[in-house]
């Protein structure tokens, strides 16, 4: 990689939060809050793809991560009166704990099976939530106190400034991608992804780095489940169900697995063609099928990842 | 025909702005999502967005809400709109999903410029998107039977008038079930949030009652066969109290009748489990002779009111609660009344507010907070009604209907004092 | 109830459930097993075939055992029909690369599932079982169609295994399985195999559904549970082996009925659940290995 290509690559990490920092100005309402909620599902996704995209392991479970920052929030908001940026940091510590106790069980199995320890961990999470719904509400899930939903004085509810904490966070777990694909770790993370056993024999302790990657995944997937409680002010246990286990997954492949910026491409692009058909057709799903399968067909590794492959071979 | 899918791309303006010549900005605003709108003013449409489960769980529910808006609608418009503006209903499907939900709010508020949005049905998307409906300061008044609005946990823009909430109406049938089913009762309910509001509203009254709560036996949320669960049925349970909900109910019944037969206790449920399907179903015999709260009596009664003739007549339901095209559709008509009924209120609000646009916006909710009652009549064709200004909750009388002939027979009306309970908050104190 | 029926009630109910996902997860175990493809939309397979068997017996509507015979064969003939179509436009031409098949698969979901909402509608439909007894113990009484529902299984499970360890059709997908470039040089139609191993493991699923739907009832959204259930059994049965997806079918059915007679409903799923994840953790390759066949 030349040196080129490395400032290309940071330019362009650079340039996309101040584009999304530039559009708040122009963006009619609708498109304001809907990016702000984008820029929330996209850190989401990024955090997914750390684990997914750099390190090769596909999870199931994802929305326990996502369920576990959003309840750690919401619940201390609840119960506590604990305001939104303790709870935030928090939530990201709990993300990351819970991660790792997962991750020390799950990652002793590889492959399908990985898949579906970690499918079994979020269901089991999933039904705890229904188990101790006196307490979360269960599916109903209930609606964080509005004045507990504040940030250094100002309220998460305010456009301008959910849109701010909503940049604040994607620029974050940007940096965060960013710095991962950049690093020696991230380096250790690809070689396990494309050679487990050879990277074992040059001496990695690939358990170690795979624990790390995921506790970090667990934390940037955390870090956006309490964003969302704070900013849109619902906690359920919709929003940690399966389905939300398998949105990142499809937002990442679509947007490609392993590019920084892909998580936030596919997100928005899924985003806006369930927005749009359903405008048209109650029969949205269909074409939302028939876009996947199109993808697929046509743009294998997702958005950027062909991008990459054909044209823009610096791409992160 | 005045109820259509909202078209993001499509380019809706009123007369008077097209006359003002704003077509030379058509090429930008025909993106999808740029258009803007004018201020609604006289002559102006009045636009009600409207949340509909087209798919995902509710969607049984949803077909029919959106058929029931759609007859109210043009009832509305052929007597002259709201304070003489055309009603306008913009309808988005939400999925029965808490995100998109919220998101369709957002999306009425701020794209399609509504004055209010009503219709939400599903508890957990109500809940997600009320705290939204506050923020955007969009009047949004659901049709969901959750006690979610009478706790006064949401805010001042949320309102519940055209349907008894559960807690009222789980409370008012506790007295007659037991002074005439038994004292001693089993509850099987899911184990989420609907059902634990029937498992502590229910408990509380029996206990108040001089009952008994033998057992309770919640049923986990993904299950799809009950059988197993039956065994913890306490041999000295009087009555069977269910509440099952969604597609497991067919077979909720059946394996009851396969595993008590004859030898059963007394059954009262929920209507709920039961809405959209049709008695006449296999397996349903088995519930012959047990008993149903019902929301609003499906099938036309002896003594059925003029107004719920008419209603059945507009919205195309005939005599069984079926669709007069095809009597094996089977509508959701305990519930679906409320949309009707919420449309007369909001008009009835907005014409004492003098509501004419959204600057009233505030006015038209005040003037909401300050109705107290219904009448029975062709706008509320289900019952008198008393409303509650405070906890932004509507009370009604509550039907007790015993399966008979494979139909249901209304054998107890409530009163509606039976369902009234000490308010819990007050949102009129609450700032807009 | 007392310990010991409830006991026999909570194994003849699991062994209900075992049977249908048996048959269920059979034919994912399959499609994994020879193509290497984890088949997302299995569970539409199986909600599909509960669905057009709805539609087979209301058109034929007399008896209702003819409408259930007649639907037992039409349900898994079109589906499996609707899955070689898929196979051939779709999968093939992704080279059945594993994650490209995963988008593909939930792309087929979102399709089949609108598709049955469109013109199925959102009620939940019943079929009437083709017989319709009681058996009467002592402490309760039990359906009949359910214990013959576990002996059609059976019989049904006995065919696949006959196919695939005495036929040369199964000879060929074992075959394939093993190695797919020395099949081909064997002369074997590999493109073929996998079509039919596709369209076989839908088929398996509208099977399974036929046979639940008198008991459940067809419903757009009644794919989840055996698609999730499915791949539980496939994984802690050990890839691509019969026995071993029978057996731990046999295990999950079981787990959640019994551990319900201890404790609450829900807390015993999620007992369940977790005693499913130990397990992988514990034996990553599943209970019954790899090199079963």
């Amino acid at each position: 990689m030349t040196a080129g290509g490395l400032d290309r690559a940071a330019l362009l990490h650079l340039a996309v939060p101040a584009l999304l920092f530039a559009l708040q100005f122009v963006l009619p309402d609708y498109h304001h809050v809907n990016l702000a909620r984008v820029m929330v599902l996209a850190s989401f996704a990024a955090g997914y793809n750390i684990v997914f995209g750099y390190t090769g392991l596909l999870s199931l479970g994802h929305a326990m991560f996502f369920g576990a920052g959003l309840y750690t929030a919401g619940l201390l908001a609840q119960y506590a009166g604990v305001a939104a940026a303790p709870g935030f940091v928090l939530a990201i510590l709990a993300g990351a704990l819970f991660a790792a106790l997962v991750g020390i069980l799950a990652l002793r199995t590889s492959g399908v099976s990985f898949m579906i320890v970690t499918l079994m961990f979020a269901q089991a999470a999933y039904l705890a939530l229904h188990y101790f719904g006196d307490y979360t509400r269960s599916d109903e899930g209930f609606v964080v106190p509005a004045e507990l939903r504040r940030l250094f004085g100002l309220a998460l509810a305010d456009p301008a400034t959910r849109y701010f904490t909503a940049l604040a966070l994607f620029t974050g777990t940007l940096a965060v991608c960013h710095a991962v694909a950049r690093s020696s770790f991230g380096r250790v993370l690809a070689a396990i992804r494309e050679n487990e056993e050879r990277t074992r024999m040059l001496g990695y302790d690939v358990f170690a780095y795979k624990l790390v990657a995921l506790a970090l995944s667990g934390a940037v997937s955390a870090a956006a489940g309490a964003a969302y409680a704070m900013l849109f002010g619902y906690v359920g246990a919709g929003l940690a169900s399966i389905q939300y286990s398998i949105y990142p997954l499809l937002w990442v492949l679509m947007g490609g697995a392993a590019t920084v910026l892909g998580p936030f491409l596919g997100t928005l692009a899924m985003f806006y063609l369930v927005d749009t058909a359903s405008g048209f057709t109650s029969a949205y799903l269909f074409l939302v099928g028939l876009a996947l399968i199109a993808l697929v067909l046509f743009f294998p590794k997702g958005v950027l990842g062909t991008l990459r492959e054909r044209a823009l071979p610096w791409l992160p | 025909m005045t109820t259509k899918a909202a078209k993001p791309g499509s380019f809706r303006v009123n007369r008077r702005t097209a006359l003002q010549g704003m077509a030379g900005a058509a090429g930008l605003m025909a993106a999808p999502g740029f258009v803007r709108y004018a201020q609604a003013h006289s002559g102006a449409p009045i636009k009600l967005g409207v949340p509909i489960h087209r798919t995902g769980i509710g969607a049984s529910y949803g077909r029919w809400y959106e058929r029931v808006l759609t007859a109210a609608v043009k009832l509305v418009n052929e007597g002259g709109g709201i304070a003489g503006h055309r009603v306008e209903a913009i309808v988005e499907d939400d999925g029965t999903d808490p995100r998109r939900g919220t998101e369709v709010i957002e999306k009425f508020a701020t794209q399609h410029k509504v004055d209010a949005v009503f219709g939400h049905l599903f508890s957990h998307v109500v809940n997600a998107a009320a705290p939204r409906a506050g923020e955007l300061k969009m009047p949004y008044i659901v049709c969901s039977e959750g006690h979610h609005v009478a706790s006064v946990k949401l805010n001042r823009y949320c309102f519940q008038p055209g349907i008894t909430d559960v807690k009222s109406q789980v409370q008012s049938m506790a007295p007659w079930v037991m002074a005439n089913l038994g004292k001693k009762v089993t509850m099987i309910f899911p184990d989420y949030a609907f059902g634990h509001d029937h498992r502590d509203y229910f408990s509380a009254a029996v206990k108040a009652k001089g009952g008994e709560v033998v057992a309770l036996i919640p049923i986990p949320p993904t299950e799809t066969s009950f059988t197993r669960h039956f065994p913890k049925i306490p041999a000295s349970t009087e009555v069977l109290y269910h509440v099952m909900v969604g597609p497991g109910v067919l077979t909720f019944v059946k394996e009851l009748g396969q595993h008590f037969g004859s030898k059963r206790p007394q059954l009262f449920g929920f209507v709920d489990s039961i809405e959209a399907v049709d008695l006449a179903s296999p397996a349903l015999e088995y519930l012959e002779g047990t008993h149903f709260w019902e929301g609003n009596p499906r099938y036309a009664q002896a003594n059925q009111s003029a107004h719920d003739k008419f209603f059945r007549e507009r919205v195309g339901v005939d005599a069984n609660g079926a669709s007069k095209s095809d009597p094996k559709d089977v509508s959701t008509y305990a519930h679906m009344f409320s949309v009707w009924e919420t449309l007369f209120i909001i008009k009835q609000a907005m014409e004492k507010a003098d509501y004419h646009g959204p600057e009233k916006k505030v006015a038209f909710m005040e003037a909401l907070e300050s109705l107290k009652e219904f009448p029975e009549s062709r706008q509320h064709p289900q019952g008198r009604k008393i409303f509650n200004g405070k906890t932004h909750q509507v009370f009604g009388h509550q039907f007790i209907s015993k399966v008979e002939n494979k139909k249901l027979k209304v054998v107890h009306k409530t009163s509606i004092e039976d369902g009234m309970y000490p308010d819990e908050g007050d949102y009129t104190k609450m700032s807009f | 109830m007392d310990f010991g029926p409830y006991l026999l009630l909570a194994t003849m109910e699991g062994a209900v459930g075992a049977a249908v996902l048996a048959l269920t997860a059979l034919g994912l175990s399959l499609v994994f097993g020879v193509m290497r493809v984890v088949n997302v939309a299995h569970g539409e397979f199986f909600m599909l075939g509960a669905v057009i068997a709805w539609w087979v017996a209301h058109l034929v509507g007399a008896h209702p055992a003819l409408g259930f015979l007649a639907a037992l064969v039409v349900a898994p003939i079109m589906v499996g029909l609707v899955a070689a179509v898929a196979e051939r436009l779709v999968l093939r031409r992704l080279g059945y690369d594993p994650e490209a098949t995963i988008v593909a698969t939930i792309g087929l979901l979102y399709v089949i599932q609108q598709a049955a909402l469109s013109t199925f509608g959102p009620d939940a439909r019943p079929v009437e079982p083709p017989v319709d007894f009681r058996i009467l113990l002592p402490w309760f009484g039990y359906s009949g169609y359910k214990l013959l529902v576990i002996a059609a299984a059976a019989a049904l499970m006995l065919c696949v295994w006959w196919v695939l360890a005495r036929t040369r059709v199964g000879l060929m997908m074992r075959a394939t399985r093993f190695d797919r470039e020395t099949a081909r040089a064997f002369a074997i139609p590999v493109d073929r195999v996998y079509g039919g191993v596709f369209a076989l493991g839908a088929m398996l699923a509208a099977v399974g559904a036929v046979l639940i739907v008198p008991i459940q009832q067809a419903h757009y959204l009644m794919g989840h549970d055996p698609l999730l259930l499915s791949f539980i059994v496939v994984i802690i049965g050990g890839l691509g082996s019969l026995r071993g997806t029978v057996l731990a079918a046999l295990v999950i059915g079981m787990s959640d009925g019994v551990i319900s007679v201890f404790f609450s409903p829900t807390l015993a799923k999620i007992l369940a659940t977790l005693l499913v994840a130990i397990v992988l953790v514990i034996r990553p390759t599943g209970l019954f290995g790899a090199r079963a066949a």
